[in-house]
């Protein structure tokens, strides 16, 4: 499972997204619970994250789990420019937390629990990987079998009326359907660490800047730990990952604290458009707080990936449903990766089991259309709006950096925009 | 294309009846030759232009004839076959061509022929060209998209209809299987579109058909999956036919787009009663006989828009909701529910609706305390007799009978 500590937001607000790489796995759900029957009600191919989510979709007791575990609540989030003094906050008036940082480790084993619970209704096919699949014919043939064949690596066969794909943005369940997927690489990589902070301090803040590299996110685990994402061009991440440890501190800290990047035209264009702010709103202002400063890093926990966007052009086909990355792929600098995927799977368990009620054939389309088009609105705009922040803060431009700093600064200043967006990102 | 070279015979021969004054002619028609062969030809073209113009919009549904037309351009005559669905389509080329609004659809009442007949006497339920109609489209049931589409979409609601009000007898229930232990009885269960959901509920069900190919790809597709293979079973028979053995045996019944298609309604009413346990539910769903679904039900959904195949009902045969009650009632069985269903053409979806004009859903329960089955006049004479003799000490118990 590796010792990436890649972050997750349960319930609320944000953080980024989780970054292993999982070996395949096949899980298997029968509902029935026969155990002669060769038929699966569902099948789930891919056993990351949301793979291992999905087939335990059944019973809500992984969060239990996880809260005997490591995680960690933040109630407030700052991100700001590097370019600029413009910043945001997120933060909510009353004391509850705005959302929550859950390390992949941490939720793997949850899950993992979780399953071994429930193992009378599923099945966990370690260690297997799935090489070929068969699609049955779309109109009911005279002797050719209805559901979908998976050929696994040791040549053994599985039938069943639903396949979910959940296995990557490299999924081959996708490509094996024919799915068109829109996508494109940016010239970025993501480097992820576990920090250990110079001081203990209550650290319940995430924190976030977009230089012109990239952007580099800092995301509260414990009070001394914090996790670090920074998205930057390949050869940087390849760069930082195999400097000395000292080095590698000290670039952090210049990453946040440094004012390279300024310059006095946008300082005075931002500083002016503050007054005016001020001037028509004259509420209280929430004051800039700075990040903690970075001592050392854990050993063996940095590691990094490659970034860019996917987007599959059909969610579902006959007896198929796609969730997570195979579905969508996006940039973690809203942290919403996993929250789209974990977003599809609740909506997914909703149609289904009220297809199952109706004592419907689960690979019918008609309940997996409704799926499609609930999450395809839903992760269309997420990922457009992903994709339009990374181009703009991509760049140190001047008439780019002005438009977004004052967009920064006047969002800043609308309370219910903020709301909105925060309550979007939490669905 | 099949569909076309049908409209533009029929077309044609709509002039001659327009030419005669409205009037249906079986036979020949008298008339002068010269000037009729004129205005034929002219308006011909027309209709034929027209017609091919109408196949091209809508997308007919190629389905075998059912019975023989024969136009003969020279002879200026033509036969008309005398069957009801034929007449009703012959009917609805007038509509068309004429642009007519309802108000005609009295005139035309008026001249429509008393060969149609709602029941007849003969004991049996099934109509034989009924057979044939669904015969032809045996083996598209299960594609979901084609023409059976409709009754596809249906069960999203009356699955639950079903379900829920035979929850309402169970205490509790499993949370896979909330039908579970239930013995049900679909009649007419054509390719089984609605026994395979009861199944996967947990019922043990039984599918009946007269058409033994529907049966036999009901029996195929269900095949497949072994847990609805042991749960359900199929017969090619009538309800009449297994009404012996399976006497008081049944949960439920459920009668789902059949009672349009049977030839005597009053009969398989009594069938049903006799099957049915004590206490036990029957579920029908038909559609009403109004004015508007004739003009939705088989003029748009049959003629023009191809939802349903052309043919598949003919409306003197529906049932409206008043009439259903009354012989349910007069039969031992209690109406609990009347719900109109509504079906979207655009969407493609059912909606409950609080109009029966259309398509309507009933439920009715058999009273528990009926020992056997009487004919209508019968249990009148009974009750009476009853409430002249009356007995202080039995008064509660007839008054529960005769609810």
């Amino acid at each position: 499972m590796g010792t990436m500590a890649a972050r997750l937001a349960v319930s609320r607000w944000v953080a980024a997204r989780a970054a292993a790489r999982r070996g395949p796995l096949v899980s298997c759900r029968r509902w029935s619970g026969v155990a002669t029957d060769t038929v699966y009600d569902v099948v789930v191919s891919g056993g990351g994250l949301v793979g291992a989510a999905m087939a335990c979709a059944l019973g809500f007791g992984a969060w239990d789990h996880i809260c005997n575990m490591r995680y960690r609540a933040f109630r407030r989030m700052q991100v700001w420019d590097a370019c600029s003094e413009a910043l945001i906050v997120f933060d909510k008036d009353n004391l509850d937390d705005m959302g929550y940082i859950v390390e992949n480790d941490v939720i793997m084993h949850a899950l993992t629990k979780q399953l071994e619970a429930v193992s009378d209704r599923v099945t966990v096919l370690y260690r297997s990987k799935a090489v070929g699949y068969t699609w049955p014919y779309s109109f009911p043939m005279a002797d050719s079998s209805p559901w979908v064949q998976i050929t696994l690596g040791d040549g053994s066969t599985l039938q069943t009326k639903l396949l979910i794909g959940a296995d990557g943005h490299n999924s081959g369940v996708r490509q094996a359907a024919g799915i068109q997927n829109v996508s494109w690489n940016y010239d970025q990589s993501a480097v992820v660490a576990t920090l250990h902070l110079s001081e203990a301090t209550e650290n319940n803040v995430a924190w976030q800047r977009f230089l012109p590299s990239g952007p580099i996110a800092l995301l509260p685990l414990s009070d001394t730990l914090s996790s670090l994402v920074w998205s930057t061009s390949h050869e940087h991440a390849a760069e930082l990952v195999s400097m000395d440890e000292e080095k590698f501190v000290d670039a952090i800290n210049s990453a946040f604290w440094s004012d390279v990047n300024h310059t006095d035209f946008i300082d005075s264009a931002g500083t002016m458009l503050h007054y005016a702010i001020a001037f028509l709103k004259p509420t209280k202002v929430s004051a800039r707080q700075l990040p903690p400063s970075v001592a050392r890093v854990d050993a063996k926990s940095r590691a990094l990936f490659p970034l860019g966007l996917g987007h599959a052009a059909e969610y579902v086909r006959p007896r198929l449903a796609l969730i997570g990355d195979a579905a969508h792929r996006v940039h973690p600098l809203a942290g919403q990766g996993v929250n789209m995927g974990f977003g599809d799977i609740s909506s997914l368990v909703h149609h289904l089991s009220t297809a199952a009620f109706n004592g419907k054939d689960l690979g019918s389309m008609s309940h997996l259309t409704g799926y499609e088009t609930d999450r395809q609105r839903h992760n269309t705009a997420l990922l457009a709006a992903t994709d339009v922040l990374k181009r703009l803060y991509s760049t140190s431009a001047t008439p780019l950096v002005l438009l977004r700093t004052w967009g920064l600064q006047a969002t800043n200043a609308v309370s219910p925009l903020k709301e909105q967006i925060m309550a979007f990102a939490s669905k | 294309m099949w569909g076309s070279r049908k409209l533009i015979s029929s077309g044609s021969r709509f002039l001659g009846v327009r030419r005669s004054g409205c009037r249906v002619a079986q036979g020949d028609c008298p008339r002068s030759t010269a000037s009729a062969g004129l205005e034929i030809g002219k308006s011909k073209i027309l209709c034929l232009v027209r017609a091919h113009f109408r196949a091209r919009r809508w997308n007919f549904v190629a389905v075998p004839s059912h019975g023989r037309r024969v136009y003969s351009e020279n002879q200026l005559s033509w036969t008309l076959p005398i069957k009801p669905w034929i007449f009703s389509e012959y009917r609805i080329m007038w509509f068309k061509s004429c642009k007519m609004t309802f108000v005609c659809f009295n005139r035309m009442k008026s001249y429509r022929y008393p060969w149609t007949r709602l029941y007849s006497t003969s004991g049996t339920t099934v109509d034989s060209s009924e057979v044939k109609t669904f015969l032809a489209l045996a083996h598209r049931w299960w594609d979901e998209q084609g023409v059976y589409a409709p009754l596809h979409s249906m069960n999203d609601l009356r699955v639950p209809f079903i379900r829920d009000n035979l929850l309402k007898t169970v205490a509790n229930h499993q949370p896979g299987k909330p039908l579970s232990g239930m013995k049900i009885l679909d009649v007419g269960c054509g390719g089984g579109l609605l026994t395979e959901p009861l199944g996967r509920l947990g019922a043990s069900v039984i599918g009946i058909d007269p058409v033994a190919e529907n049966i036999e790809t009901a029996q195929r597709h269900k095949s497949f999956d072994p847990v609805l293979d042991k749960r359900i079973e199929y017969r090619a028979c009538a309800l009449e036919e297994i009404v012996e053995e399976t006497a008081e045996t049944f949960d439920a019944v459920i009668a789902s787009e059949v009672v349009e298609h049977v030839t005597d309604l009053e009969t398989f009413i009594q069938c049903c009663w006799q099957v049915l346990k004590p206490g036990a539910s029957l579920f029908i769903t038909t559609i009403n006989k109004t004015q508007l679904s004739y003009a939705l039900g088989i003029v748009f959904a049959e003629q023009i828009a191809g939802i349903v195949p052309k043919g598949t009902h003919t409306w003197e045969k529906f049932v409206s909701p008043e009439m259903l009650e009354s012989i349910l009632e007069s039969n031992g069985l209690s109406v609990q529910t009347v719900a109109g269903m509504f079906y979207n053409p655009f969407s493609r979806y059912w909606h409950w609706s609080e109009n029966t004009s259309l398509n309507y859903a009933a439920h009715a329960v058999k009273s528990g305390a009926q020992e056997h089955q009487v004919p209508a006049e019968s249990v009148l004479k009974e009750e009476t007799e009853e409430l002249q003799a009356t007995a202080s000490t039995n008064a509660g118990v007839r008054e529960e009978v005769k609810k």
